[in-house]
């Protein structure tokens, strides 16, 4: 109740500023809605939709199966990881952003420089998550499994990956919003492979300010979506974990 | 120490080794480091670096700093008033979900090209992890804390933002590294100076080292920033790293 007269006041501010003329430009949030409303049914905006989502997805997907079994292989051996960990939290911090430019040379196709910077992006969180997880695992549940004579891909199949899932979930989760931002920021840089960044730059040069904003409310309906599914997909999976 | 400095034996070799497999292999456009040290010093020595760099950190320092300041205080203001949180909190679900890159078209259109947009998109991108990390400290603070602060005649918000600090820092480390994000992809986008600009530069006349040279004074911004808050955050909450080990 509270919540909804919440938004309401606010879109009524908005809606005021808009129609008074406070801030220069910008139209009334009731026009931004319905060129919203209009976008859902936009063939060539859903396209840019699904070239945005598809780089989104094939990217993360590339990076999971890549980097939780690096993850996997480098947090096992304790001396490889203390030498790893270094270098990856070195690497981490550097802005992958900063490696647009680098990218369009390497991929003349935009859209696989798009999934490349996504990979690269989202390889850092599930790395450094897999590798804490897996310092993270009882040692003494993993030497009871010894005792009882099961072999070390045992022991990593039904202690140490059971208890990082946690960890690498989290990372995903990590990953799946950083998605949208590097898929977005590439679209703006690199035009011609569509999306919803190269559909902002469009409605940019041709001034319509209702259907940049209407837009931009799709990206962050898309944002909240995508966190709502991977949460609920976490505690899903994860479900013996809440119930202990 | 020493033993601890023997496990970045990596980071030497991992640097040696892009110098022999680039060198070898001749890779156009992974030049190897010698080559970016070298075009580094050469732009050091005759372009004017300063006009570049300046502005951006500038933009950096105060982005960022405004940004912390109204995370916090919005946070903390919110955490601490039910009402006002349920009013707003749509709304904040809403505004971090919308990837801040999507906004720089849309503050193309209401800032001028340059620095206005820059700390728009760098405000922008660092005030949610603030905000919604203060706002989730201060809403849990012990009410024993507060009691006591009452008895003691201690003014309330200095007890609730100790009790909330180490959530706020938890958001202040994310948003150093948020704060550096938006600076580039902000100033590749729209900018006519700064580090991102000058990348573009070298892109636009296939200057491949100087693009490098980018990456790699990027990068070890990103390194130093992120070590700098670490120590400051150290340094700040030493007290509070004390209690709960004990």
């Amino acid at each position: 109740m509270i919540r909804t007269l919440g938004v309401l006041g606010f879109l009524l501010v908005l809606e005021a500023a808009g129609r008074l003329g406070l801030i220069e430009a910008l139209p009334p949030v009731s026009v931004v809605l319905v060129t919203a409303a209009g976008l859902a049914v936009d063939g060539s905006f859903l396209s840019d939709v699904g070239a945005t989502l598809s780089a989104c997805a094939a990217g993360l997907l590339i990076a999971v199966v890549t980097a939780v079994p690096a993850g996997l292989l480098l947090g096992t051996v304790p001396a490889v990881e203390r030498s790893v960990r270094p270098l990856v939290e070195f690497l981490r911090p550097i802005p992958s952003l900063s490696l647009i430019p680098l990218a369009m040379f390497l991929w003349t196709d935009s859209h696989d420089a798009k999934i490349a910077l996504i990979v690269y992006t989202c390889s850092w969180p599930l790395l450094i998550n897999t590798m804490y997880g897996l310092a993270d695992v009882d040692p003494i549940a993993k030497d009871t499994l010894r005792g009882f004579g099961f072999g070390p891909m045992a022991v990593l199949w039904r202690v140490s990956l059971p208890s990082t899932a946690p960890f690498i979930a989290t990372g995903v989760r990590i990953a799946v919003s950083v998605t949208l931002i590097v898929a977005v920021s590439v679209e703006l840089l690199a035009g011609g492979g569509g999306g919803i960044g190269a559909y902002l730059v469009q409605a940019g040069s041709a001034n319509r300010v209702d259907r940049m904003l209407a837009a931009t409310v799709w990206a962050g309906a898309l944002g909240l979506a995508a966190n709502a599914l991977f949460t609920a997909a976490e505690r899903r999976l994860l479900r013996w974990r809440w119930a202990t | 120490m020493i033993r601890r400095l023997a496990w970045y034996w990596l980071i030497p070799v991992a640097a040696l080794a892009w110098e022999v497999v680039t060198r070898s292999a001749g890779a156009v456009y992974f030049p190897p480091p010698s080559t970016i040290l070298a075009r580094m010093r050469e732009m050091a020595a005759t372009e004017d670096v300063a006009a570049d760099l300046v502005p951006s950190l500038a933009r950096l320092a105060v982005g960022w700093a405004l940004a912390a300041a109204a995370g916090v205080a919005l946070g903390v203001l919110l955490g601490r008033s039910p009402l006002l949180a349920k009013l707003v909190e749509p709304m904040v679900h809403f505004g971090r979900s919308v990837p801040p890159a999507a906004l720089l078209p849309v503050f193309l259109v209401f800032f001028k090209v340059g620095t206005p947009i820059q700390l728009a998109a760098i405000v922008y991108g660092v005030l949610w992890p603030v905000l919604v990390n203060s706002m989730d400290g201060a809403r849990h603070v012990d009410t024993q804390y507060l009691d006591t602060a009452q008895v003691f005649h201690l003014p309330r918000w200095r007890v609730v933002l100790a009790a909330a600090a180490p959530k706020i820092f938890a958001g202040l480390r994310l948003s150093v590294a948020l704060a550096l994000i938006m600076m580039v992809i902000s100033e590749l986008y729209a900018s006519s100076e700064g580090i991102g600009h000058r990348m573009r530069e070298a892109e636009g006349s296939v200057d491949i080292p100087a693009m490098w040279a980018g990456i790699v004074l990027l990068g070890v911004l990103g390194v130093v920033l992120n070590g700098l808050f670490l120590a400051v955050e150290r340094r700040a909450l030493r007290w509070h790293r004390g209690r709960t080990a004990a």
